[in-house]
């Protein structure tokens, strides 16, 4: 046994680290945050050259072909950094669902595109209020051309393309759900953006008016493969998560201990001690279970949907604990626009949404380990 | 990321498994697994001599201590071997909460400081359970503030006298050993006039008192020294050294504590997978399903902590003071989890005769003993300290106590 990435990955850890915190600065940050740019272009294309955006891309398709436990480096680093850039939707959503389940053409397609930085993808699941559910979906499928209005769509409105989630049966059950692959530059598309509380990640409405769409897969297998992105994406998105706590974290401690009241740095309070320590103890527990996600994600084991759903509920509780703590610990500096700590609020509370809510997982959780149990 | 065994694991957990298969008291084995925390108890046998009995055909068969060196009882066994251990050993592992404090605290405070005649006399006999120690460290005046007691030694010739009383020392009443810290200066600051020894619980002017505890169970005592003489040669380190001593002491037993907690989720988890609500099976219902899934997601970062731990003990680093967090987290969960269980059951939540209750009251013990949970080896208070001061690198804090003569500390809060 040994329960740690090993020394390359570690490696690398560090070189994304130090790349992001010469390219990904608070400072550029802010560029997109204050609507200056919809995302970081030269970020982007520098994420590419690096091989970040392919890191679990098959070389055959123009990836660096090392694998899913580096791509978990990497998102631990990107949440770290907050970094402005579509990598979620593109890396975890829409190349993952291409993976699945993509023809060899289309494979050769789009992800060639997706890891030199050529192409933004995402996936458009939801309609309105709730829970990823096929009951939910209402955008209609046939004959080649979609129908139906999706929102909110993560980075829509910068995307190229979208793996979209539509209706192709009527017989209620998860069979009438099929995905397709449609260009988001073509015709037949109308894309909104909308605001959202993470003003460094865009949101949008998508509009489908017999818009040209390809099919992903096999028709009446959308849903399955649904829930394997999701659960794939849930563990990446943790590790996003985990590495904005551990941000957040540090930042309270370092304030903690520079911030002078009453005569002694504000972090020798035991309350703002004890804060902290708490802080650190959900950010532990979520990097472990983000452990056991990576490990499952990468070995594709049978344990993944439920590693997954832990990895998920775990790092959204972590990352959000911390990042209003840290607000807290900075006292009045913390609420302002100019101090970096709303950025991770923003974030956490954001990403704690995207993919499911916590009580979508909550529920995923416990019907999975009910049935694992009962087997 | 691996969790596989290696072949040399495999051959290892195969071994263990096969021995466990034909040597382990079968007879206990549903008992054992149905035994609530903190209260292990069998119908009809003493489990005192069934642990014991178990105890040494383990140490006689090479079981035992597995991670200690041959030469004091053990098998030199590797972090990761003695994991593999305790996941065979199962329920059995159970019948070895009387040997924790000897095992996972004096054990290793004598290796440190005990000179090798004396390992090679002590070490064996409490591997194997046939002898069983205590430690006496705190006291009415010293629980967190352990370095705040007051039993005195003095010296006399090539003898200690001691004199005072500890409190809340698991299993005086069955140890045959104890390590005691004691007072050898009072003039000093109160770190600094600290000295340990090591002695037998049988010794004359030693006595023991059973304490009845919060939960109605007896399992720590008062334990009064009068005039009680220990050799000098059973000392442990340095005369007026007792701290550092006492250091080692606590590090391993936040480990070892820390290490195997239950959190009481997998008796809760099948606990509501079988309770039928008024409106059908617990499990399905929405309200508990979100509990369990917060409770779910602890317990297994708690247990994929630990495993990080080991893999970190395997590469050869030590253990730090982020284990603190196992305890932690553990304590206020097993409460949490233990006050839930009931809820659940309603009005007759209340009851805990064992017919008369769920689950033959597992969850009202667990109630009842978890505050001690909490408290002992460190308060949830101490643990944060302890992770704040030493993990996240805060100021320690302000002791106005530090640099004044013992004898000059005052000794009530309100005077
Ligand atoms: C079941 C059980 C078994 C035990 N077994 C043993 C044993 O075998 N041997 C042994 O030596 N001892 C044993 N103990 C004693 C145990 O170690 C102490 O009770 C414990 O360390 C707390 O000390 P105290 O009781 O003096 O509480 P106090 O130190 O008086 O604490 C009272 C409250 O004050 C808080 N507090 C104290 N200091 C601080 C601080 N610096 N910062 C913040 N809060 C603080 C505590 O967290 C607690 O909430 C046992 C206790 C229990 C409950």
């Amino acid at each position: 046994m040994n329960f740690d990435f090993s020394d390359e990955q570690k490696q690398m850890r560090d070189e994304a680290r130090k790349y992001l915190a010469e390219q990904c600065p608070p400072k550029a940050v802010r560029e997109v945050l204050d609507g200056k740019a919809p995302y970081d272009k030269a970020l982007w294309k520098g994420l590419a050259e690096m091989g970040f955006l392919g890191v679990a891309i098959p070389e055959q398709f123009g990836g660096a072909g090392a694998g899913h436990l580096e791509l978990c480096v990497i998102a631990e680093e990107m949440g770290r950094a907050l970094a402005p850039v579509p990598f979620s939707s593109t890396v975890y959503l829409a190349a993952e669902a291409i993976l699945i389940a993509g023809s060899d053409a289309q494979k050769q397609k789009w992800l060639p595109k997706i890891a030199s930085g050529d192409a933004i993808g995402t996936l458009a699941l939801f309609e309105g209020k709730g829970n990823p559910s096929p009951k939910a979906i209402n955008v209609t499928a046939s004959g080649g051309a979609l129908n139906g209005v999706k929102k909110p769509v993560a980075d829509g409105a910068i995307a190229d393309f979208a793996v979209v989630a539509a209706r192709t049966g009527s017989s209620g059950r998860e069979s009438d759900i099929s995905l397709f692959i449609v260009d988001l530059k073509a015709g037949g598309v109308e894309v909104k953006s909308l605001t959202n509380i993470d003003l460094t990640r865009g949101q949008a409405e998508i509009t489908f008016k017999d818009a040209k769409a390809e099919p992903l897969g096999a028709a009446g297998e959308g849903w399955s493969v649904i829930t394997q992105v999701l659960d794939r994406a849930a563990v990446l998105m943790a590790f996003e998560q985990v590495g904005g706590a551990d941000r957040a974290l540090e930042m309270g401690r370092d304030y903690a201990l520079d911030r002078i009241a009453f005569g002694r740095p504000i972090g020798s309070f035991q309350a703002v001690k004890h804060m902290l320590a708490d802080m650190y103890v959900s950010a532990t527990l979520a990097r472990s279970n983000c452990y056991y996600g990576a490990w499952a994600l990468s070995t594709n084991a049978g344990e993944l949907p439920e590693a997954a759903a832990a990895a998920r509920i775990s790092a959204t509780q972590a990352f959000q604990h911390c990042a209003k703590n840290n607000i807290q610990v900075h006292g009045g500096m913390g609420f302002t626009w100019e101090f970096d700590c709303h950025m991770y609020y923003r974030r956490a509370n954001a990403v704690a949404l995207g993919l499911g809510s916590l009580s979508y997982w909550e529920d995923a959780l416990i019907d999975r380990m009910r049935k694992k149990n009962a087997a | 990321m691996n969790f596989d065994d290696t072949p040399q694991e495999a051959a290892f957990r195969a071994e263990a498994k096969a021995w466990i298969a034909a040597n382990a008291p079968k007879q206990y084995e549903e008992e054992l697994r149905k035994a609530s925390l903190g209260r292990v108890q069998l119908k009809g046998a003493n489990i005192l001599e069934v642990a014991k009995a178990w105890q040494k055909k383990k140490a006689d068969a090479g079981w035992a201590c597995l991670h200690w060196p041959k030469e004091y009882g053990g098998r030199g066994a590797s972090p990761i071997e003695r994991v593999i251990w305790q996941q065979e050993e199962g329920p059995f592992g159970r019948l070895s909460s009387m040997f924790i404090i000897g095992h996972g605290m004096c054990g290793p405070t004598m290796m440190a400081f005990a000179g090798e005649e004396q390992k090679r006399k002590y070490l064996p006999p409490l591997a194997s359970g046939e002898k069983i120690w205590c430690q006496l460290f705190s006291e009415p005046a010293g629980g967190s503030d352990v370095a705040g007691l007051r039993t005195r030694a003095e010296k006399q010739g090539d003898e200690w006298v001691i004199n005072g009383q500890k409190i809340w020392t698991s299993g005086a009443h069955y140890s045959d050993y104890g390590i005691l810290l004691t007072r050898s200066d009072p003039n000093v600051a109160k770190h600094k006039g600290l000295t340990m020894f090591f002695l037998d619980m049988k010794s004359p002017g030693v006595e023991v008192r059973p304490i009845k505890q919060a939960s109605g169970a007896s399992d720590f005592n008062e334990v009064y020294f009068t005039d009680v003489r220990i050799p000098d040669s059973q000392r442990l380190g340095n005369v007026n050294d007792g701290w550092n001593v006492s250091l080692t002491t606590l590090m391993n037993e936040r480990m070892s504590i820390g290490a195997g907690v239950s959190t009481g989720f997998p008796e809760l988890f099948d606990f509501c997978n079988s309770l039928m609500l008024e409106d059908g099976p617990a499990i399905e219902n929405r309200a508990v399903r979100s509990k369990l899934a917060n409770w779910a997601v602890k317990a297994s970062g708690l247990k994929y902590t630990s495993m990080r731990a080991i893999s970190a003990l395997s590469r050869g680093e030590r253990p730090g003071p982020e284990n603190s967090i196992g305890k932690l987290v553990a304590g206020s969960m097993i409460q949490d989890v233990a006050s839930y269980a009931l809820d659940l059951q309603g009005a007759a939540g209340a009851l805990n005769g064992p017919e008369d209750a769920e689950v033959a009251g597992k969850f009202q013990a667990m109630l009842l003993r978890a505050p001690g949970t909490r408290v002992e080896g460190g308060t949830d208070e101490i643990m944060r300290n302890i992770i704040a001061e030493r993990v996240l690198g805060l100021p320690g804090d302000i002791r106005v106590d530090k640099d004044v003569p013992f004898n000059k500390i005052p000794t009530k809060g309100r005077a």
